[in-house]
């Protein structure tokens, strides 16, 4: 996956409104970037249940996440809903998968492997943990430690 | 700012509730009351002799009325009623709204008033998130989920972790 210190790729993810997010709209704040395989899965359901529990935190330090798969928009808004979340998702759909391989998360069985990203305000990529199997959950414990590292807060 | 990051579970402190023998093998466990799960859970372990520390996991997302529900058990234990409670949320998780958690203070015989002024306090809020934000720092992700002898087990336990934390060792 990505390293640290590298420059975000160029990509397209489509948002729930149909708008393109794109490199432009990493400027000027700090984005979290949550990989996650499918929407619906069990595993992504807590993880999206557990961060919408500490977004207050995030907005404190200044962080905007977003969630990443390869659904489509409407599948992403309705797990969106379903859970009762509020982070918005971004969709990689079509051409499937291109921007989860540009950050080079794209697993072999056509899904995103289940990762996190922190992109700095340059735009310059801070920090990356990416779970060793994509049943793992990883804690909300772990995007703080990174936005520390990314010298965040 | 609050800092998330990771740390220690922290250990147990008067801060906390406690019960069980003091010998008995410690458990540290992090559970919501909406959560079926962890009421599953609760039934198991309190056949075994342990002692026990309750921490709140509330995830609102999931389960509406499970910060409502830690409030109240707070609310409670400002009436030293924190484990009566504990036991009636548990023991009927269909009924959680609030004329349901008065019913529940009324049997204790709570003073009511108190109650419902304690549960919607800043005191209690801020005790409950103190609980849920220690379980984030240690990676607790799901409940329910439980520390003993240095480890976490995250999810309910099976037989066999049943069994090492009952005999006090790791599994």
């Amino acid at each position: 996956m990505i390293s640290p210190g590298e420059q975000a790729p160029e990509f397209t993810l489509r948002r729930e409104d149909g708008n393109a997010f794109t490199p432009e709209d990493l400027q000027g704040k700090t984005t979290v970037l949550v990989f996650y395989p499918f929407a619906f899965s069990p595993v992504c359901t807590d993880q999206f249940n557990l961060y919408e529990e500490v977004l207050d935190d995030l907005k404190a330090r200044g962080a905007t996440l977003y969630g990443v798969s390869c659904d489509a928009t409407w599948s992403q808004k309705a797990f969106r809903e379903k859970l009762g979340v509020t982070i918005e998702q971004l969709s990689d759909f079509e051409p499937k998968g291109e921007a989860c391989r540009a950050f080079g998360v794209y697993h072999p069985g056509g899904f995103p492997q289940r990762a996190l990203v922190i992109i700095g305000p340059d735009g310059v990529v801070k920090w990356g943990y990416e779970a060793e199997v994509p049943t793992e959950l990883p804690g909300a414990n772990l995007i703080f430690d990174g936005l520390a590292a990314a010298g965040g807060g | 700012m609050t800092e998330l990051g990771s740390a220690p579970v922290p250990a147990p402190s008067p801060e906390d509730h406690i019960a069980g023998p003091v010998d008995a093998p410690l458990v540290i466990e992090y559970a919501d009351f909406e959560c079926p799960y962890c009421a599953a859970q609760h039934l198991r372990l309190s056949r075994l002799r342990l002692r026990r520390v309750f921490r709140h996991f509330p995830v609102r997302s999931s389960h509406p009325r499970a910060w409502a529900a830690a409030c109240a058990a707070e609310a409670a234990a400002l009436q030293d009623r924190f484990w009566e409670m504990h036991e009636l949320l548990f023991s009927d998780q269909g009924r959680l709204e609030d004329p349901h958690l008065w019913e529940r203070a009324r049997e204790l015989g709570l003073d009511l008033e108190r109650f419902e002024t304690d549960r919607r306090s800043d005191a209690v809020r801020d005790r409950v998130r103190r609980d849920f934000q220690s379980g984030v720092r240690a990676g607790v992700v799901t409940t329910p989920s439980l520390f003993h002898d240095g480890r976490l087990y995250a999810g309910q336990l099976d037989a066999a972790a049943l069994l090492a934390v009952s005999a006090g060792g790791s599994a």
